[in-house]
C-alpha cells in the first residue's frame, strides 16, 4: 500500500508538470484553433533558462522561476508575432507547418549553442520527510504545490477576470470581439504570454526534478502533454489539467507495476481507448457550426 | 464639433470584395438625435456600410464621427470613441452568460459607478436579461438574444447606435416591441442607424431614411416621404 501512495506522489509530481504543459496548448487552441507545437521547445528553453539564470547569474530558486517564465513568455508573444500573426487567415495547415518549423528552429538554435546534455545545479536544499514506510521529498511536494496554485491562478484568471472573459469571447467568435472594444491582437498575446509563461514554468520544475537537460528534451514531453490537452477536451482548460494528470499517473503506475517498457505502449493504448469512447476529450463539447 | 449637428457624415463611400463591388460612391449624414434608416433588398450593400463605418471591413472614401475621420482607427477603439454596432444575426457570445455578454461590451469604460446605472437600466429596459443573467448567451431565444445585443450596444455607453437587421428572424410581435424600444433608446438621446429589409416598421420610426439598391442611394427622404412614394410601395410595402 506505501509503495502504491508513494508512487501515486510520483504521478502527480509528473502529472503536475504535464498538465502545466498541456495549459499552453489548449489555450492557444482555443483563442486561434491553432496547435502550436513549438510548445514543446518552449517547455525546454524555459529549462535552459532555468540552467543559465542558476549557473551563470547564480540566482537562487524563486528569481530563476519568475525570470524563466517571463523570458519564455516574452519569447512566445514574440513567436506569436513574427510567425504566427501573418497567417492568421491562412489554411490552418500553414499555420502548423509554421509551428513546426518555429519549434525546429528552437531546438537547433540551443542545440547550436549548447551541443552537450547539462546539469541543473541542485537550487534548493532538498529534504526528505518520512511518513510511515512513505517519503516525500520537499522538491516533490514543491512541484506539485507550485503547479497547483499556478493552475488555480489560471482558473481564476480564465473564469473571474475580465481579460479572461475576453479570451473565452475570443474563442466563441473573434470576429465579434471589436465590435466590444476589445483588441483582439493584445488579447491573443496575452493568451500567449500566460500559455507559454506556464511552460516556462513546466520547464524549470522539470529540470529540478530531473536535472538533465538537452535541446531535444521538449519534442517527447511536449508530444504527451498536447494529447492530454487532446485527451482532456482540446480548448478547456480544465479538461488540460485533467489530462495532464490523467497521463502522469497512468505512465508512474504502468511503470510501478509493469516493466518500465511497457509504460508509453500502455499509456498511449488507454489515451487511443478513452479518445475513441470519448472523441472530444473528457470536457470537450462537439462545437456547434457557427456561420 | 460640426455646428449643424452633423454626427455621423458618410462621403464617396465605396466597399468591394474582391472585384465585386458591394457599396457604390454613397453618401450621406446623420444628425444628432436622429433615427436615420437604410433599407434595401438582400444584398444591397447596408451591412458592409455599417461594417465599414465600424472598421471591420476596408474602404475608400471618408467616414467622419464628430469631425473626426475615422479611416486608419482600429475597429476596437471606435467603439470608444462612441460608435456601437450590433451586428447581423446579433453575434452573442454563446459560451458567455448573459451578464458577461453585457459587461464585456463596457470593456473600454472606467467609470464604474455609471457602468452599473447602465446595467440597471438595460434590466429595466429588457427584464428578461435580469431573469436569465446566469445563463449562457447561446441559451436564449432570438428576441432575447436580440435584446441582449441592444442592451451590449447601451453597456457600451456609445452616443450612435448601427443596428442590422434586428427584426430579423423574429415573430411580428417580438419585431414591434424591438422597433418600441429603439424609439424609446432614441427618445432617451441615441442617436440610431437602422439598416432594415422591414422598410415598413423602419420608416414608421425613421425621420429619414435611404433607399439602396445593388449599392447605390436610389432614393432618400424623410420617413414619411419614402412611406408614401409609389417606388418604395411597389418595391419594399408589399404595393
Amino acid at each position: 500500500m506505501a509503495y502504491f501512495f508513494q508512487q501515486l506522489l510520483n504521478a502527480l509530481q509528473l502529472g503536475s508538470i504535464y498538465a502545466l504543459i498541456a495549459l499552453g496548448y489548449t489555450m492557444v487552441y482555443g483563442i486561434l484553433t491553432m496547435i502550436n507545437f513549438a510548445h514543446g521547445d518552449l517547455f525546454m528553453v524555459g529549462a535552459f533558462f532555468c540552467f543559465l539564470l542558476a549557473v551563470y547569474l547564480k540566482l537562487s530558486f524563486v528569481p530563476t522561476l519568475l525570470l524563466s517564465m517571463l523570458g519564455v513568455a516574452c519569447l512566445g508573444v514574440i513567436i506569436e508575432r513574427l510567425a504566427y500573426k501573418p497567417l492568421r487567415t491562412a489554411p490552418r495547415v500553414s499555420a502548423i507547418i509554421t509551428a513546426l518549423g518555429v519549434g525546429l528552429f528552437l531546438e537547433n538554435f540551443t542545440l547550436a549553442l549548447s551541443p552537450y546534455p547539462k546539469h541543473i545545479p541542485p537550487l534548493l536544499k532538498n529534504v526528505t520527510w518520512t511518513v510511515g514506510e512513505l517519503s516525500i521529498s520537499s522538491l516533490q511536494v514543491l512541484v506539485i504545490v507550485l503547479s497547483l496554485g499556478l493552475m488555480l491562478i489560471l482558473d481564476f484568471v480564465v473564469w473571474r477576470t475580465k481579460a479572461g472573459m475576453a479570451m473565452r469571447a475570443i474563442s466563441w467568435d473573434k470576429t465579434i470581439v471589436p465590435l466590444m472594444g476589445v483588441s483582439v491582437n493584445k488579447i491573443i498575446s496575452l493568451t500567449f504570454a500566460i500559455g507559454t509563461g506556464l511552460g516556462g514554468a513546466a520547464g524549470v520544475l522539470y529540470s529540478l526534478a530531473y536535472p538533465v537537460i538537452d535541446p531535444y528534451m521538449g519534442i517527447m514531453v511536449g508530444w504527451k502533454a498536447f494529447i492530454c490537452a487532446v485527451v482532456g477536451g482540446i480548448g478547456n482548460v480544465r479538461g488540460a489539467m485533467i489530462g495532464g494528470f490523467i497521463l502522469g499517473a497512468v505512465e508512474i503506475l504502468v511503470a510501478a507495476f509493469f516493466p518500465s517498457t511497457y509504460r508509453d505502449f500502455v499509456a498511449f493504448t488507454l489515451l487511443l481507448v478513452l479518445l475513441i469512447l470519448k472523441p472530444y476529450g473528457i470536457l470537450g463539447r462537439p462545437q456547434p457550426q457557427k456561420v | 464639433m460640426s455646428a449643424n449637428g452633423i454626427l455621423l457624415s458618410v462621403a464617396c463611400l465605396s466597399v468591394s470584395y474582391d472585384s465585386i463591388r458591394a457599396v457604390d460612391d454613397i453618401s450621406f449624414d446623420v444628425a444628432r438625435g436622429e433615427i436615420v434608416t437604410l433599407i434595401g433588398a438582400n444584398g444591397a450593400g447596408k451591412s458592409s456600410i455599417l461594417r465599414a463605418v465600424s472598421g471591420l471591413i476596408p474602404y475608400t472614401g471618408g467616414i467622419t464621427y464628430e469631425g473626426r475621420d475615422l479611416k486608419n482607427i482600429a475597429a476596437d477603439r471606435i467603439v470608444g470613441l462612441g460608435i456601437a454596432h450590433v451586428p447581423e444575426g446579433r453575434g452573442i457570445f454563446g459560451n458567455l452568460t448573459v451578464l458577461e455578454n453585457l459587461k464585456l461590451a463596457a470593456w473600454r469604460r472606467k467609470d464604474k459607478i455609471k457602468i452599473k446605472a447602465d446595467l440597471e437600466h438595460v434590466f429595466t429596459l429588457f427584464p428578461r436579461l435580469r431573469e436569465r443573467g446566469r445563463q449562457q448567451g447561446g441559451m436564449l431565444s432570438g428576441g432575447e438574444q436580440q435584446m441582449l445585443a441592444v442592451g451590449r450596444a447601451l453597456m457600451s455607453d456609445a452616443q450612435l447606435l448601427l443596428l442590422d437587421e434586428p427584426s430579423m428572424g423574429l415573430s411580428p410581435v417580438l419585431v414591434r416591441e424591438i422597433f418600441k424600444i429603439i424609439l424609446e433608446i432614441n427618445r432617451a438621446g441615441k442617436t440610431v442607424l437602422l439598416v432594415e429589409q422591414n422598410a415598413h416598421l423602419s420608416l414608421q420610426i425613421a425621420s429619414r431614411g435611404y433607399v439602396l439598391e445593388t449599392g447605390r442611394i436610389v432614393l432618400s427622404g424623410t420617413g414619411r416621404e419614402l412611406t408614401g412614394n409609389p417606388r418604395v410601395k411597389e418595391a419594399y410595402l408589399g404595393g
